[in-house]
Protein backbone atom coordinates (compact mmCIF):
# COMPACT_ATOMS: atom_id res chain seq x y z
CA UNK A 1 0.00 0.00 0.00
CA UNK A 2 2.81 2.36 0.60
CA UNK A 3 5.04 1.16 -2.01
CA UNK A 4 6.08 4.18 -3.88
CA UNK A 5 5.75 6.68 -1.60
CA UNK A 6 8.51 6.26 0.63
CA UNK A 7 11.96 5.13 -2.00
CA UNK A 8 11.46 6.86 -4.96
CA UNK A 9 12.57 10.59 -4.74
CA UNK A 10 16.07 10.22 -3.36
CA UNK A 11 17.44 8.16 -6.39
CA UNK A 12 15.97 10.73 -8.69
CA UNK A 13 17.31 13.48 -6.07
CA UNK A 14 20.33 11.96 -6.34
CA UNK A 15 20.66 12.12 -10.15
CA UNK A 16 19.78 15.45 -10.48
CA UNK A 17 22.42 17.11 -8.15
CA UNK A 18 24.84 14.66 -10.10
CA UNK A 19 23.68 16.35 -13.66
CA UNK A 20 23.69 19.62 -11.81
CA UNK A 21 26.77 19.46 -10.47
CA UNK A 22 27.81 18.17 -13.93
CA UNK A 23 26.61 21.49 -15.75
CA UNK A 24 28.02 23.77 -13.22
CA UNK A 25 31.92 22.15 -13.58
CA UNK A 26 30.92 21.97 -17.33
CA UNK A 27 30.28 26.05 -17.31
CA UNK A 28 33.02 26.45 -14.90
CA UNK A 29 35.77 25.24 -17.03
CA UNK A 30 34.66 27.30 -19.42
CA UNK A 31 32.80 24.90 -21.65
CA UNK A 32 30.05 27.29 -22.19
CA UNK A 33 29.41 31.17 -22.52
CA UNK A 34 27.72 32.02 -18.79
CA UNK A 35 25.55 34.45 -21.17
CA UNK A 36 24.53 31.67 -23.39
CA UNK A 37 24.83 28.72 -20.56
CA UNK A 38 24.51 30.61 -17.03
CA UNK A 39 25.84 27.97 -14.14
CA UNK A 40 23.50 26.83 -12.05
CA UNK A 41 24.61 28.56 -9.61
CA UNK A 42 23.53 31.56 -10.94
CA UNK A 43 20.23 30.57 -11.84
CA UNK A 44 20.17 29.65 -8.34
CA UNK A 45 21.11 33.32 -7.07
CA UNK A 46 18.94 34.46 -9.50
CA UNK A 47 15.39 32.37 -7.96
CA UNK A 48 16.51 34.51 -5.07
CA UNK A 49 17.35 38.24 -6.03
CA UNK A 50 13.88 37.86 -8.37
CA UNK A 51 11.40 35.65 -6.41
CA UNK A 52 9.10 38.55 -5.93
CA UNK A 53 9.27 38.99 -9.52
CA UNK A 54 9.76 35.30 -10.24
CA UNK A 55 6.90 34.83 -7.59
CA UNK A 56 4.09 37.35 -9.07
CA UNK A 57 4.42 35.49 -13.00
CA UNK A 58 4.32 32.33 -11.19
CA UNK A 59 1.18 33.17 -9.78
CA UNK A 60 -0.56 34.03 -13.39
CA UNK A 61 0.84 30.92 -15.06
CA UNK A 62 0.14 28.56 -12.07
CA UNK A 63 -3.64 30.06 -12.52
CA UNK A 64 -3.52 29.36 -16.45
CA UNK A 65 -2.45 25.99 -15.77
CA UNK A 66 -5.14 24.49 -13.26
CA UNK A 67 -7.65 26.30 -14.71
CA UNK A 68 -6.96 25.23 -18.54
CA UNK A 69 -6.27 21.79 -16.47
CA UNK A 70 -9.83 22.05 -14.81
CA UNK A 71 -11.69 22.71 -17.90
CA UNK A 72 -9.79 19.92 -20.38
CA UNK A 73 -10.66 17.90 -17.47
CA UNK A 74 -14.47 18.20 -17.29
CA UNK A 75 -14.80 18.76 -21.20
CA UNK A 76 -12.47 15.94 -21.80
CA UNK A 77 -15.12 13.72 -19.55
CA UNK A 78 -17.78 15.29 -20.90
CA UNK A 79 -16.78 14.37 -24.54
CA UNK A 80 -15.70 10.76 -24.08
CA UNK A 81 -18.87 10.21 -22.31
CA UNK A 82 -20.46 11.17 -25.51
CA UNK A 83 -18.09 9.64 -27.41
CA UNK A 84 -18.47 6.63 -26.10
CA UNK A 85 -22.52 6.68 -26.42
CA UNK A 86 -22.20 7.67 -29.57
CA UNK A 87 -20.32 5.30 -32.51
CA UNK A 88 -21.60 7.94 -35.24
CA UNK A 89 -20.28 10.37 -33.20
CA UNK A 90 -16.70 8.66 -32.73
CA UNK A 91 -16.27 7.68 -36.04
CA UNK A 92 -16.95 11.03 -36.99
CA UNK A 93 -15.30 13.04 -34.61
CA UNK A 94 -12.63 11.12 -32.97
CA UNK A 95 -10.28 11.66 -36.49
CA UNK A 96 -10.75 15.16 -35.81
CA UNK A 97 -9.55 15.36 -32.43
CA UNK A 98 -6.52 13.82 -33.28
CA UNK A 99 -5.89 15.83 -35.83
CA UNK A 100 -6.57 18.60 -33.89
CA UNK A 101 -3.11 17.40 -31.59
CA UNK A 102 -1.07 17.27 -35.13
CA UNK A 103 -2.05 21.43 -34.78
CA UNK A 104 1.63 23.22 -34.12
CA UNK A 105 0.92 25.14 -30.99
CA UNK A 106 3.43 27.82 -31.71
CA UNK A 107 1.14 28.77 -34.79
CA UNK A 108 -1.88 28.34 -33.38
CA UNK A 109 -1.32 30.53 -30.18
CA UNK A 110 -1.06 33.87 -31.84
CA UNK A 111 -4.63 33.20 -34.23
CA UNK A 112 -6.26 32.54 -30.83
CA UNK A 113 -4.80 35.78 -28.69
CA UNK A 114 -5.62 37.63 -32.54
CA UNK A 115 -8.99 36.23 -32.07
CA UNK A 116 -10.31 35.77 -28.34
CA UNK A 117 -7.74 38.87 -26.99
CA UNK A 118 -4.44 39.26 -24.60
CA UNK A 119 -6.59 37.95 -21.53
CA UNK A 120 -6.69 34.96 -19.60
CA UNK A 121 -9.24 33.00 -22.44
CA UNK A 122 -6.50 32.02 -25.10
CA UNK A 123 -4.29 30.62 -22.25
CA UNK A 124 -6.75 28.69 -21.35
CA UNK A 125 -7.86 26.98 -24.55
CA UNK A 126 -4.25 26.86 -25.84
CA UNK A 127 -3.79 24.61 -22.69
CA UNK A 128 -6.81 22.66 -22.70
CA UNK A 129 -6.17 21.84 -26.12
CA UNK A 130 -2.62 20.15 -25.46
CA UNK A 131 -4.17 18.59 -22.60
CA UNK A 132 -7.59 17.69 -23.51
CA UNK A 133 -6.15 14.59 -26.13
CA UNK A 134 -4.68 12.44 -23.37
CA UNK A 135 -7.89 12.98 -20.96
CA UNK A 136 -10.05 11.85 -23.70
CA UNK A 137 -7.71 9.02 -24.85
CA UNK A 138 -7.28 7.32 -21.23
CA UNK A 139 -10.90 7.98 -20.41
CA UNK A 140 -12.04 5.86 -23.43
CA UNK A 141 -10.00 3.31 -22.76
CA UNK A 142 -11.25 2.85 -19.23
CA UNK A 143 -14.66 3.03 -20.50
CA UNK A 144 -13.58 0.38 -23.32
CA UNK A 145 -12.30 -1.53 -20.30
CA UNK A 146 -15.59 -2.50 -18.16
CA UNK A 147 -16.34 -6.16 -18.44
CA UNK A 148 -19.18 -6.83 -20.82
CA UNK A 149 -20.30 -9.32 -18.48
CA UNK A 150 -21.33 -6.47 -15.87
CA UNK A 151 -23.17 -4.29 -18.59
CA UNK A 152 -25.11 -7.24 -19.52
CA UNK A 153 -25.86 -7.85 -15.68
CA UNK A 154 -26.97 -4.65 -15.41
CA UNK A 155 -29.32 -5.00 -18.60
CA UNK A 156 -31.08 -8.28 -16.44
CA UNK A 157 -31.47 -5.77 -13.45
CA UNK A 158 -33.52 -3.79 -15.72
CA UNK A 159 -30.89 -0.41 -15.42
CA UNK A 160 -31.66 1.91 -17.72
CA UNK A 161 -28.39 2.63 -19.68
CA UNK A 162 -27.61 6.07 -18.15
CA UNK A 163 -27.96 4.43 -14.29
CA UNK A 164 -25.58 1.76 -15.73
CA UNK A 165 -22.95 4.43 -16.61
CA UNK A 166 -23.62 5.89 -13.61
CA UNK A 167 -22.92 2.97 -11.50
CA UNK A 168 -20.65 0.97 -13.53
CA UNK A 169 -18.58 2.96 -16.32
CA UNK A 170 -17.66 6.62 -14.58
CA UNK A 171 -16.42 4.54 -11.29
CA UNK A 172 -14.44 2.59 -12.98
CA UNK A 173 -13.14 4.87 -15.60
CA UNK A 174 -12.12 7.50 -12.82
CA UNK A 175 -8.20 6.02 -12.31
CA UNK A 176 -7.92 6.23 -16.26
CA UNK A 177 -9.06 9.78 -16.12
CA UNK A 178 -6.40 10.80 -12.96
CA UNK A 179 -3.99 9.04 -15.67
CA UNK A 180 -4.80 11.44 -18.06
CA UNK A 181 -4.74 14.16 -16.10
CA UNK A 182 -1.28 13.34 -15.32
CA UNK A 183 -0.10 13.32 -18.31
CA UNK A 184 -1.86 16.26 -19.22
CA UNK A 185 -0.31 18.59 -16.44
CA UNK A 186 3.24 18.48 -17.83
CA UNK A 187 1.91 19.49 -21.36
CA UNK A 188 -0.34 22.12 -20.13
CA UNK A 189 2.93 23.94 -18.46
CA UNK A 190 4.21 23.75 -22.02
CA UNK A 191 1.25 25.01 -23.39
CA UNK A 192 0.98 27.92 -21.04
CA UNK A 193 4.45 29.28 -21.76
CA UNK A 194 3.55 29.13 -25.51
CA UNK A 195 -0.02 30.66 -25.39
CA UNK A 196 1.68 33.55 -23.01
CA UNK A 197 4.74 34.30 -25.89
CA UNK A 198 1.78 35.05 -28.31
CA UNK A 199 0.66 37.75 -26.49
CA UNK A 200 0.65 38.43 -22.56
CA UNK A 201 2.30 40.94 -20.02
CA UNK A 202 2.69 38.70 -17.49
CA UNK A 203 3.42 34.80 -16.82
CA UNK A 204 6.66 32.91 -16.26
CA UNK A 205 6.62 32.63 -20.39
CA UNK A 206 6.46 35.70 -20.85
CA UNK A 207 9.17 36.69 -18.05
CA UNK A 208 11.39 34.01 -20.10
CA UNK A 209 10.74 35.66 -23.66
CA UNK A 210 11.29 39.12 -22.22
CA UNK A 211 14.60 37.95 -20.44
CA UNK A 212 16.54 36.40 -23.58
CA UNK A 213 16.83 40.08 -25.50
CA UNK A 214 18.10 41.71 -22.40
CA UNK A 215 20.58 38.81 -21.80
CA UNK A 216 19.39 37.89 -18.72
CA UNK A 217 19.88 34.11 -19.46
CA UNK A 218 20.08 33.24 -15.57
CA UNK A 219 16.37 34.56 -14.90
CA UNK A 220 14.79 32.79 -18.06
CA UNK A 221 16.54 29.50 -16.67
CA UNK A 222 15.04 30.36 -13.21
CA UNK A 223 11.48 30.68 -15.08
CA UNK A 224 11.96 26.93 -16.43
CA UNK A 225 13.21 25.28 -13.09
CA UNK A 226 9.85 27.14 -11.51
CA UNK A 227 7.77 25.59 -14.25
CA UNK A 228 9.33 21.97 -14.22
CA UNK A 229 9.32 22.15 -10.44
CA UNK A 230 5.43 23.07 -10.28
CA UNK A 231 4.56 20.51 -13.23
CA UNK A 232 6.54 17.92 -11.01
CA UNK A 233 4.74 19.09 -8.01
CA UNK A 234 0.93 18.68 -10.09
CA UNK A 235 1.79 15.49 -11.03
CA UNK A 236 2.36 14.19 -7.41
CA UNK A 237 -0.25 15.83 -6.15
CA UNK A 238 -2.72 14.19 -8.61
CA UNK A 239 -0.66 10.85 -7.59
CA UNK A 240 -1.48 11.50 -3.82
CA UNK A 241 -5.18 12.52 -4.49
CA UNK A 242 -5.83 9.69 -6.92
CA UNK A 243 -4.54 7.32 -4.02
CA UNK A 244 -6.69 9.64 -1.38
CA UNK A 245 -9.75 9.43 -3.84
CA UNK A 246 -9.80 6.00 -5.25
CA UNK A 247 -8.14 3.95 -2.62
CA UNK A 248 -9.39 0.84 -4.09
CA UNK A 249 -7.40 1.07 -7.19
CA UNK A 250 -4.55 0.46 -5.38
CA UNK A 251 -5.42 -2.19 -3.43
CA UNK A 252 -4.77 -5.69 -4.66
CA UNK A 253 -6.47 -9.03 -3.54
CA UNK A 254 -5.67 -9.84 -0.03
CA UNK A 255 -6.06 -12.98 1.42
CA UNK A 256 -8.44 -13.06 3.87
CA UNK A 257 -10.38 -15.72 6.04
CA UNK A 258 -12.64 -18.23 3.98
CA UNK B 1 -29.44 -18.31 11.03
CA UNK B 2 -31.51 -14.57 12.34
CA UNK B 3 -34.89 -14.43 10.12
CA UNK B 4 -34.27 -10.79 8.37
CA UNK B 5 -37.41 -9.40 7.11
CA UNK B 6 -38.01 -9.97 3.63
CA UNK B 7 -38.30 -7.11 1.96
CA UNK B 8 -38.98 -8.76 -1.96
CA UNK B 9 -41.16 -11.01 -1.18
CA UNK B 10 -41.91 -13.60 -4.04
CA UNK B 11 -44.47 -16.20 -4.32
CA UNK B 12 -43.68 -18.47 -7.55
CA UNK B 13 -46.21 -18.46 -10.11
CA UNK B 14 -47.55 -20.91 -12.39
CA UNK B 15 -45.78 -19.42 -15.15
CA UNK B 16 -42.04 -18.93 -13.76
CA UNK B 17 -41.33 -21.39 -15.51
CA UNK B 18 -38.51 -21.65 -18.55
CA UNK B 19 -39.92 -23.11 -22.24
CA UNK B 20 -37.01 -23.13 -24.92
CA UNK B 21 -38.17 -24.88 -27.90
CA UNK B 22 -36.18 -25.71 -30.40
CA UNK B 23 -34.20 -22.47 -30.43
CA UNK B 24 -31.47 -22.00 -32.73
CA UNK B 25 -28.73 -19.30 -32.71
CA UNK B 26 -25.72 -18.32 -34.94
CA UNK B 27 -22.81 -16.29 -34.66
CA UNK B 28 -21.18 -14.42 -37.39
CA UNK B 29 -17.61 -14.33 -37.14
CA UNK B 30 -14.90 -13.12 -39.35
CA UNK B 31 -14.00 -16.92 -39.93
CA UNK B 32 -17.20 -17.42 -41.09
CA UNK B 33 -20.75 -18.53 -39.07
CA UNK B 34 -20.50 -20.34 -35.82
CA UNK B 35 -23.92 -22.49 -34.71
CA UNK B 36 -23.84 -21.65 -30.62
CA UNK B 37 -27.27 -23.31 -30.43
CA UNK B 38 -29.65 -26.10 -32.83
CA UNK B 39 -33.11 -27.04 -32.28
CA UNK B 40 -32.41 -26.93 -28.39
CA UNK B 41 -34.95 -27.28 -26.57
CA UNK B 42 -35.29 -27.33 -22.63
CA UNK B 43 -38.26 -26.80 -20.05
CA UNK B 44 -37.82 -25.88 -16.12
CA UNK B 45 -40.86 -25.52 -13.93
CA UNK B 46 -42.04 -22.70 -11.58
CA UNK B 47 -39.35 -23.76 -8.56
CA UNK B 48 -37.45 -26.39 -10.32
CA UNK B 49 -33.39 -26.59 -10.30
CA UNK B 50 -32.79 -27.46 -13.86
CA UNK B 51 -28.64 -28.12 -14.40
CA UNK B 52 -27.29 -27.77 -17.54
CA UNK B 53 -23.98 -29.62 -18.47
CA UNK B 54 -21.83 -29.84 -21.79
CA UNK B 55 -18.58 -30.18 -23.17
CA UNK B 56 -16.89 -26.40 -23.69
CA UNK B 57 -18.03 -24.32 -26.12
CA UNK B 58 -21.53 -25.41 -26.84
CA UNK B 59 -23.55 -22.67 -26.25
CA UNK B 60 -24.36 -22.99 -22.66
CA UNK B 61 -23.83 -19.47 -21.89
CA UNK B 62 -25.84 -18.55 -25.33
CA UNK B 63 -28.23 -20.11 -23.70
CA UNK B 64 -28.46 -18.49 -20.74
CA UNK B 65 -28.29 -15.16 -22.69
CA UNK B 66 -31.64 -15.96 -24.29
CA UNK B 67 -33.01 -16.87 -21.73
CA UNK B 68 -32.04 -13.43 -20.03
CA UNK B 69 -33.40 -11.83 -22.86
CA UNK B 70 -29.44 -10.57 -24.15
CA UNK B 71 -29.75 -12.06 -27.06
CA UNK B 72 -32.70 -13.32 -29.12
CA UNK B 73 -33.18 -16.63 -31.37
CA UNK B 74 -32.69 -17.14 -34.47
CA UNK B 75 -35.05 -19.65 -35.00
CA UNK B 76 -37.69 -21.15 -32.13
CA UNK B 77 -39.29 -19.50 -29.16
CA UNK B 78 -38.19 -18.65 -25.50
CA UNK B 79 -40.93 -17.85 -23.10
CA UNK B 80 -39.33 -17.30 -19.81
CA UNK B 81 -40.10 -15.52 -16.51
CA UNK B 82 -38.14 -12.39 -16.06
CA UNK B 83 -34.84 -13.68 -15.45
CA UNK B 84 -31.45 -12.78 -13.63
CA UNK B 85 -28.08 -13.47 -14.55
CA UNK B 86 -25.36 -14.17 -11.82
CA UNK B 87 -22.16 -14.36 -14.14
CA UNK B 88 -19.37 -16.93 -13.94
CA UNK B 89 -16.89 -14.59 -12.08
CA UNK B 90 -18.16 -12.46 -9.64
CA UNK B 91 -17.20 -8.92 -11.28
CA UNK B 92 -17.90 -7.18 -8.00
CA UNK B 93 -17.38 -3.39 -8.27
CA UNK B 94 -14.21 -3.08 -6.56
CA UNK B 95 -14.95 0.50 -5.30
CA UNK B 96 -17.91 -0.81 -3.49
CA UNK B 97 -17.91 -2.01 -0.05
CA UNK B 98 -19.58 -5.88 -0.01
CA UNK B 99 -22.94 -4.18 1.39
CA UNK B 100 -23.27 -1.86 -1.62
CA UNK B 101 -22.01 -4.16 -4.08
CA UNK B 102 -25.01 -6.63 -2.67
CA UNK B 103 -27.39 -3.32 -2.93
CA UNK B 104 -26.48 -3.03 -6.84
CA UNK B 105 -29.79 -4.27 -8.52
CA UNK B 106 -31.86 -2.29 -6.07
CA UNK B 107 -29.71 0.90 -7.10
CA UNK B 108 -30.13 0.03 -10.86
CA UNK B 109 -33.50 0.39 -10.49
CA UNK B 110 -33.23 3.55 -8.79
CA UNK B 111 -33.64 2.90 -5.20
CA UNK B 112 -32.02 5.45 -3.36
CA UNK B 113 -28.74 4.55 -1.51
CA UNK B 114 -29.63 4.75 2.15
CA UNK B 115 -32.98 2.46 1.25
CA UNK B 116 -30.61 -0.20 -0.96
CA UNK B 117 -28.56 -0.48 2.33
CA UNK B 118 -31.35 -1.02 4.50
CA UNK B 119 -32.18 -3.40 2.28
CA UNK B 120 -29.50 -5.78 2.15
CA UNK B 121 -27.87 -5.71 5.40
CA UNK B 122 -30.02 -8.18 6.99
CA UNK B 123 -29.31 -10.59 3.79
CA UNK B 124 -25.25 -10.28 4.17
CA UNK B 125 -26.13 -11.52 7.62
CA UNK B 126 -28.34 -13.85 6.96
CA UNK B 127 -25.64 -15.26 3.94
CA UNK B 128 -23.12 -15.36 6.83
CA UNK B 129 -20.93 -12.23 5.61
CA UNK B 130 -21.83 -10.40 9.48
CA UNK B 131 -18.82 -7.96 9.97
CA UNK B 132 -17.91 -7.56 6.61
CA UNK B 133 -20.68 -5.22 5.48
CA UNK B 134 -18.12 -2.32 4.57
CA UNK B 135 -15.10 -4.52 3.63
CA UNK B 136 -14.47 -4.06 0.07
CA UNK B 137 -14.04 -7.04 -2.37
CA UNK B 138 -10.48 -7.28 -2.26
CA UNK B 139 -10.76 -7.85 1.25
CA UNK B 140 -13.12 -11.27 1.02
CA UNK B 141 -12.48 -14.67 0.47
CA UNK B 142 -13.31 -16.56 -2.84
CA UNK B 143 -16.32 -18.16 -1.33
CA UNK B 144 -17.51 -14.78 0.49
CA UNK B 145 -17.54 -13.09 -2.84
CA UNK B 146 -19.55 -15.54 -5.01
CA UNK B 147 -21.88 -15.16 -2.07
CA UNK B 148 -22.32 -11.27 -2.37
CA UNK B 149 -22.52 -11.81 -6.02
CA UNK B 150 -25.43 -14.50 -5.55
CA UNK B 151 -26.82 -12.16 -2.96
CA UNK B 152 -26.44 -9.22 -5.39
CA UNK B 153 -28.54 -10.98 -8.09
CA UNK B 154 -30.89 -12.38 -6.31
CA UNK B 155 -32.19 -8.83 -4.71
CA UNK B 156 -32.88 -7.90 -8.17
CA UNK B 157 -36.61 -10.08 -7.25
CA UNK B 158 -36.87 -11.86 -10.17
CA UNK B 159 -38.33 -15.78 -10.32
CA UNK B 160 -35.37 -17.28 -12.53
CA UNK B 161 -31.89 -16.88 -11.63
CA UNK B 162 -29.51 -18.02 -14.43
CA UNK B 163 -26.21 -19.06 -12.57
CA UNK B 164 -23.76 -19.19 -15.28
CA UNK B 165 -20.69 -21.93 -13.66
CA UNK B 166 -21.02 -20.03 -10.28
CA UNK B 167 -18.37 -21.59 -8.87
CA UNK B 168 -15.93 -22.92 -11.55
CA UNK B 169 -13.82 -20.07 -10.11
CA UNK B 170 -13.71 -21.68 -6.71
CA UNK B 171 -11.10 -24.15 -5.10
CA UNK B 172 -12.35 -27.65 -4.64
CA UNK B 173 -13.10 -27.08 -0.90
CA UNK B 174 -15.22 -23.84 -1.24
CA UNK B 175 -17.09 -25.43 -3.96
CA UNK B 176 -18.39 -27.78 -2.15
CA UNK B 177 -19.56 -25.74 0.72
CA UNK B 178 -20.92 -22.97 -1.62
CA UNK B 179 -23.00 -26.42 -3.25
CA UNK B 180 -24.89 -26.88 -0.28
CA UNK B 181 -24.86 -23.53 0.46
CA UNK B 182 -26.92 -23.05 -2.69
CA UNK B 183 -29.27 -25.39 -1.69
CA UNK B 184 -29.77 -24.15 1.86
CA UNK B 185 -30.73 -20.49 0.69
CA UNK B 186 -33.07 -21.86 -2.17
CA UNK B 187 -35.05 -23.75 0.16
CA UNK B 188 -35.96 -20.34 1.66
CA UNK B 189 -36.08 -18.02 -1.27
CA UNK B 190 -37.48 -20.85 -4.05
CA UNK B 191 -36.91 -19.70 -7.61
CA UNK B 192 -36.77 -21.15 -10.33
CA UNK B 193 -32.73 -21.75 -11.52
CA UNK B 194 -30.71 -22.77 -14.49
CA UNK B 195 -27.55 -24.01 -13.59
CA UNK B 196 -25.12 -24.01 -16.07
CA UNK B 197 -21.92 -26.43 -15.36
CA UNK B 198 -19.22 -28.80 -16.23
CA UNK B 199 -18.96 -30.11 -13.28
CA UNK B 200 -21.15 -33.41 -13.55
CA UNK B 201 -20.97 -34.18 -9.64
CA UNK B 202 -22.42 -31.20 -9.13
CA UNK B 203 -24.68 -30.95 -12.04
CA UNK B 204 -26.50 -34.02 -10.01
CA UNK B 205 -25.76 -33.10 -6.48
CA UNK B 206 -27.76 -29.66 -7.13
CA UNK B 207 -30.19 -30.37 -10.25
CA UNK B 208 -33.85 -31.78 -9.30
CA UNK B 209 -33.33 -32.60 -13.22
CA UNK B 210 -30.50 -32.68 -15.85
CA UNK B 211 -30.24 -31.71 -18.80
CA UNK B 212 -27.08 -32.83 -21.28
CA UNK B 213 -26.10 -31.03 -23.72
CA UNK B 214 -23.76 -31.82 -26.52
CA UNK B 215 -21.24 -30.31 -28.64
CA UNK B 216 -21.13 -27.38 -30.91
CA UNK B 217 -24.05 -26.86 -32.45
CA UNK B 218 -25.27 -27.65 -29.09
CA UNK B 219 -28.83 -29.32 -28.18
CA UNK B 220 -30.24 -31.02 -25.87
CA UNK B 221 -29.17 -35.06 -26.11
CA UNK B 222 -30.86 -36.52 -22.45
CA UNK B 223 -32.74 -35.20 -19.53
CA UNK B 224 -32.37 -37.06 -16.39
CA UNK B 225 -34.44 -36.76 -13.69
CA UNK B 226 -33.01 -36.86 -9.82
CA UNK B 227 -35.72 -37.56 -7.95
CA UNK B 228 -33.13 -37.76 -4.64
CA UNK B 229 -33.76 -36.57 -1.39
CA UNK B 230 -32.05 -33.42 -0.20
CA UNK B 231 -29.23 -33.28 1.40
CA UNK B 232 -27.38 -35.38 -1.55
CA UNK B 233 -24.17 -37.05 -0.23
CA UNK B 234 -21.73 -37.12 -3.00
CA UNK B 235 -21.05 -40.58 -2.42
CA UNK B 236 -24.56 -42.06 -2.31
CA UNK B 237 -24.24 -45.12 -4.43
CA UNK B 238 -27.57 -43.52 -6.35
CA UNK B 239 -25.66 -40.24 -6.91
CA UNK B 240 -22.76 -41.93 -8.16
CA UNK B 241 -24.96 -43.88 -10.34
CA UNK B 242 -26.62 -41.01 -11.93
CA UNK B 243 -23.19 -38.93 -12.58
CA UNK B 244 -22.11 -42.40 -14.40
CA UNK B 245 -25.33 -41.67 -16.49
CA UNK B 246 -24.45 -37.99 -17.40
CA UNK B 247 -20.84 -39.02 -18.54
CA UNK B 248 -22.10 -41.50 -20.83
CA UNK B 249 -24.65 -39.20 -22.12
CA UNK B 250 -21.74 -36.94 -22.61
CA UNK B 251 -19.86 -39.48 -24.09
CA UNK B 252 -17.17 -40.42 -21.62
CA UNK B 253 -16.52 -43.60 -19.91
CA UNK B 254 -16.86 -43.52 -16.12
Amino acid sequence: MRRGLSGWPWRAAALLVALVALWELYVDLGGADPLILPAPHEVARSLWVDRSLLGSNFLVTAEEVLLGILLASVTGLAFSAAIHFSPTLRRAVYPLLVASQTLPIPIVAPVLVLWLGFGILPKLVVIALVSFFSIVVTTLAGFAAVDPDLIKLMRTFDAPRQRTFRHIELPAALPSLFTGAKIAVTVAVIGAVFAEQAGASSGLGYLFEQSIPQLLTARAYAAVVILSAFAISLFALLSLAERWALPWAYQREQAAAP
Amino acid sequence: MIEAPVKEPRELQGDDGVSVELVSRTFRTRRGPVHALASMSLRARPGEIVTVVGPSGCGKTTLLELVCGLQLPDSGTVRCAPAVLMPQRDLLLPWCTALDNAGLALRARGVGRAQARATAAPWLERFGLAGFEHARPAELSGGMRQRVSFLRSLLAGKPLLALDEPFAALDAITRLQMQDWLIEVLASEPRTVLLVTHDVEEAVVLGDRVVVMSGRPGHAVAEIEVSLARPRRRGDPAVVALREQVLAALGVSA
